[in-house]
């Protein structure tokens, strides 16, 4: 395995609420009591099955509960073999499933809520990414600007399958607010199933739509691109959380030959596309979608022409490697560096913020 | 796709190409609305002008996303007798066979019967448009061949139809579309890959057709180019489909062509799917081998859109995974992204490679002497 090094940030780390009950404290009555009477359960999305070998690793499985449920574990699990400065969390809670956007937006307002009151005061290594009802846009702006005063939030997380394609005016708003705030927005894996899982309609495994996963990334890469979200916001940043990469450089000659066919149907794309993904647009490190040979995935490297692109993640309490190997054979010191360190600082404006005002007495 | 090489390359070709290609993704069109109505048993010529073809998209007449020219097509293609292009098989002859040096052409005619919710509107439109290509194309150049169109949501019919052509060398494939009602492993469509297997011909999956889903993961984009790029990922999806429900476990002699979707992304679906099924794999136990395993052995890919990097040893980088003997050259005509076939394969690759991309692979495959 290549070594890490220390002080890095760890872009990709998924706390679980225990239950929709351990979300109680933070809903008005209303809301208590809506969970309460109905009689509602747990909000776990078919995204990530609990005991799906994939949600997670066997060595980091609790005795009991869900993997990712406790603050002691991850931070032993994840911060500490990495020697990791800072770790991003990104709650992965089913609250975007809902239909009503009422129910969304409660659970989201307690989602941030709990992240803040049970992760974020626990560490001070830890930052949190900010969970929006997106299918309600006054809402979503609300709920960004309520709490992107904590500094600690670093981003906005949406899920890579939603209602529509994220590039879709519809979205900009909340685009326009996270520009304006310096918080880039996390597109994870998953999707609220309110479409099918896959661009051909529902498969009959989990396998399936976890594969799939990628091509929903892809998908969603080029609405952003060709609607022209980069072009109207160009300092917003976008990170592909849990997507895979390895996709990307093939996804991108394709795109390029189209857009060079067709771009007049869409004038305002006045770059190439790699050129906006090379500015805008980064990847987690996990999973790595590749042969364990370090040639090939240094030939794929080769193929991206850019070592920016890449943040660090291990992915917690995903199952993507064993041991300590979360990062790939083959990678050279200054990449490391670059992975770990700079491309997230990069990328994340906030950690600097919330490192200025803690040396600040 | 560039068409400022277009005038110039017309010119060229005759001295560009030497030896014999096979083109294994033509379109064929119909002239008149009318053309296959001696096809169609008179019920369906009044069914199709009161109610048209009810397909799963809204538009009575055209695409949902309008295309980039008409009909998709390259606008020097028009025949002079009239007609779009791609409908005469002189000026076909003319403008793509004869000067490209075409040995081999496989039709995939578009526009037919599939994607149609009047399963019997669909099952008459195939077995039409079969006879269709027997009488307009292939008996009249026998550099031609067909594909076989199917009503591809009725697993039974299609294998009825697959079953009747068997054997009949005007066809050398099966065709489906890439999107369908459900992902191409589900159950539903094992009938139509058991007679194919039967019959020994190949199942072509060309990009497009409609299936009442949304042509993403996340409901439906705004323009033509997220279709066109799209096409890859839907196909990426219904081949790992094909592959985890298990169709090459239980039709392991099935030989399957991706078309028109690229290869570029083979390897890393590939990679993605091995990685997964080592994880996942108790939930799929019929799929018995890493999943790339299947992708090697059973699927072919036609060329165009070629993939075109900066630098061309990563276009080599890529093949070198796929093999060089599973591509088949394509040019799409007549359609407006037409890859030149002077011009698409970048120099440095061997003689041998060269004549397994443009014909040999093609020739093995679809069974050609």
């Amino acid at each position: 395995m290549t070594a890490p090094i220390a002080g890095g940030v760890d872009c990709d780390l998924h706390p679980a609420v225990p239950h929709l009950t351990s979300l109680l404290p933070y809903m008005n009555d209303y809301w208590r009591d809506q969970v309460t009477t109905r009689g509602m359960t747990d909000l776990l999305s078919q995204s990530y099955p609990t005991n799906s070998p994939i949600t997670g690793r066997a060595d980091w499985r609790p005795a009991k509960g869900k993997p990712g449920e406790s603050v002691d574990d991850l931070l032993k699990h994840a911060l500490a073999p990495f020697q990791t400065a800072f770790g991003i969390l990104n709650p992965l809670y089913g609250v975007q499933l809902v239909f009503s956007e009422d129910m969304a937006d409660a659970f989201c307002r307690a989602l941030n809520d709990w992240l803040v009151k049970e992760w974020l005061d626990k560490d001070a290594r830890l930052r949190g990414s900010i969970v929006i009802p997106a299918q309600s846009i006054e809402k979503a702006v609300a709920e960004i600007e309520r709490c992107a005063t904590d500094k600690r939030f670093v981003q906005v997380l949406m899920l890579v399958a939603g209602d529509m394609p994220l590039g879709k005016r519809h979205y900009w708003p909340i685009y326009a607010t996270c520009e304006r705030l310096g918080l880039p927005i996390g597109i994870h894996a998953g999707s609220n199933y309110h479409n099918a899982p896959t661009s051909v309609g529902w498969g009959s495994y989990h396998i399936e739509d976890y594969v799939a996963q990628a091509q929903a990334f892809q998908t969603q890469m080029t609405s952003l691109i060709v609607e022209g979200v980069f072009a109207k916001y160009p300092n917003l940043k976008m990170v592909m959380l849990e997507s895979g990469f390895t996709w990307l450089p093939s996804y991108l000659w394709r795109l390029h030959k189209f857009w060079r066919g067709v771009r007049m149907e869409t004038p305002w794309v006045d770059r190439p596309p790699i050129e906006i993904v090379r500015s805008n647009i980064r990847f987690s490190l996990q999973p790595v979608d590749a042969p364990p040979e370090p040639e090939t995935l240094n030939r794929l490297f080769d193929h991206m022409q850019s070592d920016e692109l890449l943040l660090f993640s291990t992915d917690y309490p995903h199952w993507q490697f064993d041991g300590d190997s979360a990062l790939p054979e083959g990678l050279s010191p200054d990449l490391v560096r670059r992975i770990m360190i700079d491309n997230p600082h990069a990328t994340y404006a906030r950690l600097k913020d919330s490192v200025a005002k803690e040396t600040t007495p | 796709m560039n068409m400022q090489f277009r005038s110039g390359a017309q010119q060229d070709n005759a001295t560009a190409i030497k030896t014999a290609i096979a083109d294994c993704d033509i379109h064929p069109a119909r002239a008149t609305a009318s053309e296959l109505h001696p096809f169609l048993a008179k019920r369906w010529h009044e069914h199709l002008a009161t109610y048209g073809k009810h397909a799963y998209q809204g538009m009575m007449e055209g695409p949902p996303y309008p295309k980039a020219q008409p009909n998709a097509s390259r606008r020097d293609a028009y025949p002079p007798e009239g007609g779009p292009q791609g409908s005469s098989l002189s000026f076909m002859q003319k403008q793509l066979l004869d000067p490209h040096n075409v040995a081999l052409g496989v039709l995939n005619p578009l526009g037919t019967g599939q994607g149609i919710r009047n399963h019997d509107l669909s099952a008459a439109l195939a077995t039409a448009i079969n006879d269709w290509q027997i009488e307009k194309w292939t008996s009249k150049d026998s550099r031609l061949k067909g594909s076989i169109v199917v009503e591809n949501e009725d697993g039974p019919t299609a294998a009825a139809e697959i079953r009747k052509r068997a054997g009949d060398p005007n066809f050398v494939q099966v065709l489906l579309l890439s999107r369908n009602v459900e992902p191409l492993g589900q159950r539903r469509y094992w009938p139509i890959y058991e007679a194919a297997q039967e019959a020994g011909l190949p199942v072509g999956v060309h990009a497009f057709g409609f299936g009442g889903n949304p042509i993403t993961a996340s409901g439906w984009p705004s323009y033509y180019i997220e279709e066109m790029v799209g096409h890859s990922q839907c196909q990426q999806t219904a081949l790992a489909s094909i592959v985890l429900e298990g169709v090459f476990e239980r039709f392991p002699k099935l030989k399957m062509v991706m078309i028109e979707a690229g290869f570029g992304w083979a390897p890393s679906l590939a990679w993605r799917l091995d990685k997964v099924w080592q994880k996942l794999r108790s939930e799929v136990p019929h799929v018995k081998r890493p999943p790339s395993e299947y992708i090697k052995d059973h699927i072919w890919w036609t060329t165009q859109p070629m993939e075109d990097p900066e630098r061309r040893e990563h276009l080599f980088q890529t093949i070198e995974w796929i093999g060089w003997d599973k591509l088949l050259f394509a040019t799409d005509y007549p359609h407006w992204d037409f890859d030149e076939p002077s011009r698409v394969l970048p120099v440095g690759v061997s003689d041998a490679n060269r004549e397994a991309f443009y014909l040999g692979n093609a020739k093995k495959l679809y069974g050609i002497a």
